[in-house]
């Protein structure tokens, strides 16, 4: 097997161990039916966390993640429910807006040399301050339409529902990993990850890129939001508050290096499915309470740090 | 030692400071009227000191974080620790002597882990420090079970909303933090030795500074700076809310530090500026909140001046700056 792919396998094997585990335990689990409301459940976070991925992957962080699905959510209720927009429009305008965005942010890294936290911190406060002037309070969305994408679904076998917002998740990650893994603009991401410098004397364009990659995750995090939309049938500023951390945990559970330079878009689905799976472990057991999601999920983010850490350390040894 | 000269007293952060402050005494006239009551001083400008207490107690333990090219994201998370630790610990029955003992004991725990993970195992310091963001508020409701614990000791609630001197307890001990800490790191050897490491961790080894204990120590300070904070902020609303007790307030004190002129990248750094800095912060949240503005304004007037801090440090406007005065 190729070497480089050891960590992407090491998530996978410990993914599937606890899934059998928790499935031996509770054989309600292995069916479809929860594969589906994985899916569905975590949707929102799966997109915003292939937009995380190639953030990471660029060495860089992306604060503002949570912040701009509220926003985007907001938006799309007030241009709906407030100004009679067809959802369509509405969602590209949002796009718009999140697309733009993300791209001031990357200008501002790029231009003003500041790192990445400082700027999609103010990033994060802005669009959160946006969508709580814009409205403080939660505004419903009422549209056929609306009602009709968020509950549609393709019957899988065993029962499960595979529903479109599941399903608009998993294209997402399989267009990100071909972007990831078989574009130039792939490759430039990975090359600025590993050294700026380098990537610079060897002809990346360092500032294109650097741009496309706050725009891609914002546009990604905008997405998000519009699933959330769905998802609640509502939109609310402070809805999403910390999904950047959760989006975070995916990308490292998955294996891909803080540092930037090295990971999968694939690995991100793995985590984002084990932190689905721990929620859904502590629901089915029913004596656990909520808290114990947030400690686990610190436990595994721990311990795949530490498991990065010594995989890299043993390679550095030996090169 | 220097001269005190008034000139100094000039820079952008006092200039914004006073800013913020006429700002506030146009929006409302009574904002600089202190008065004596009840052995203690009142006033818009005291409870600017009181409110701004925490995240400057923050700031302190964050300024020789980042000065060693760190960030302590688990700081927030910290506050809720130590709340749930001394308001547990009352509830139990023992002695506020045992509780905040107790509380900061937990600080200096949560500070050793994220050094060990930092100094030692050589994690980023912004995903070492993740981990207790995450899984701290987890173990801060696993201490109080979920509920938010109140108490009615009254030697813990002093160290809330009690006075001595005429000031609240809160601004006392940042006070008294600012002045050991900034005898600690200029009377000594260790404020060069923090920005040694912060230049270049490699140098400062090869130069003969052990740079992982140094690490440790910083760490360890933050994560003691947090627990005080959050001990004030559990006596403060006696009582410990492990959801909301210093949420966010990472992010503030970051901020503050930033606002104070310590770079980001670490090096030089200055503790008092980042006092300055929340004090900076908190005038800006107490004069929207006076003015009646919606308090949403606070995030969007917080986000414009990073913004306008980050041009005016960036490479760029240096190099106008420099163009304008040749």
């Amino acid at each position: 097997m190729n070497r480089s792919l050891r960590p992407l396998a090491a998530t996978a094997v410990i993914f599937l161990l606890a899934y059998g585990a928790a499935a031996l335990q509770f054989p309600g689990l292995f069916s479809t039916r929860v594969l589906g409301n994985f899916l569905t459940d975590n949707a929102f976070l799966g997109i915003a966390a292939v937009g995380m991925t190639f953030v990471i992957l660029s060495g860089g962080i992306d604060l503002s993640v949570g912040a701009v699905i509220g926003l985007s959510g907001v938006l799309v209720a007030v241009m709906i429910s407030w100004l009679g927009m067809p959802p369509l429009i509405a969602f590209a305008l949002t796009l718009t807006i999140a697309a733009a965005f993300g791209a001031a942010m990357g200008a501002a890294i790029h231009w003003l040399r500041v790192p990445s936290f400082i700027v999609t911190l103010a990033g994060m406060f802005l669009a959160r301050g946006a969508a709580s002037v814009i409205s403080p309070d939660s505004i419903p969305i009422h549209h056929a339409a609306y009602d009709w994408v968020s509950q549609a679904y393709w019957k899988m076998p065993g029962g499960g529902r595979l529903s479109l917002i599941g399903a608009l998740m998993v294209m997402v990650f399989i267009l990100g990993a071909v972007l990831a893994h078989r574009t130039r603009f792939g490759a430039n991401v990975y090359a600025l990850g590993g050294n700026a410098a380098s990537a610079e004397l060897m002809g990346v364009p360092v500032s294109r890129t650097t741009v496309l990659i706050y725009t891609l995750s914002s546009t990604l995090a905008g997405l998000a939001g519009i699933v959330f939309s769905l998802y609640t049938q509502a939109g609310y500023s402070l809805s999403a508050v910390g999904v950047e951390l959760d989006a975070i945990g995916a990308v490292v559970i998955g294996g891909t290096l803080l540092t930037g330079g090295y990971g999968f878009v694939a690995g991100t689905f793995i985590g984002v499915m084990l932190m689905g799976l721990v929620q859904t472990y502590i629901i089915f057991d029913g004596t656990l309470s909520s808290w114990w999601t947030k400690i686990v999920i610190g436990v595994l983010l721990f311990m795949f740090i530490l498991l990065q850490r010594l995989v890299f350390r043993a390679q550095a040894a030996r090169d | 030692m220097t001269r005190f000269d008034p000139g100094r007293l000039i820079t952008p952060q006092t200039i914004a400071l006073a800013a913020v402050l006429i700002f506030n005494w146009l929006l409302f006239p009574g904002f600089f009227s202190v008065e004596w009551k009840d052995g203690r001083l009142f006033g818009s400008l005291i409870d600017v000191l009181n409110r701004g207490a925490p995240v400057a107690i923050l700031a302190i333990g964050m300024t020789a974080v980042i000065a060693t090219k760190g960030v302590d994201l688990s700081v927030g998370a910290v506050m809720a620790i130590a709340g749930a630790v001394a308001a547990s610990a009352v509830e139990a029955g023992l002695s506020v002597w045992v509780a905040v003992p107790l509380a900061l004991g937990a600080g200096l725990a949560c500070g050793l882990w994220n050094g060990v993970l930092v100094a030692v195992l050589d994690i980023q310091p912004i995903i070492a420090t993740l981990v207790i963001m995450v899984a701290g508020r987890g173990i801060a409701q696993l201490i109080t079970q979920g509920f938010i614990v109140t108490f009615n000791d009254p030697a813990l609630i002093f160290i809330g909303t009690g006075s001595a001197f005429g000031l609240p307890m809160p601004v006392l001990i940042a006070a008294a933090l600012l002045i050991l800490t900034t005898l600690a790191v200029r009377r000594t050897a260790l404020g060069l030795l923090i920005e040694a490491v912060g230049v270049n961790r490699s140098a400062a080894r090869f130069s003969g500074i052990s740079a992982m204990s140094l690490l440790l120590l910083v760490y360890v300070f933050s994560g003691f700076c947090a627990a005080v904070a959050g001990v004030i902020v559990a006596a403060d609303i006696h009582g410990a809310d492990a959801n909301n007790a210093g949420l966010w307030l990472e992010l503030d004190a970051i901020l503050a530090v930033v606002i104070g002129g310590t770079s980001l990248l670490g090096g030089r750094f200055s503790i008092h500026m980042s006092v300055l800095g929340a004090i900076i912060i908190q005038a800006m949240n107490t004069g929207i909140l006076v003015s009646g503005f919606r308090p949403e304004f606070n995030l969007i007037v917080k986000a414009g001046i990073i913004i306008a801090i980050l041009v005016l440090q960036s490479p760029v406007a240096s190099w106008l700056f420099r163009r304008g005065r040749e």
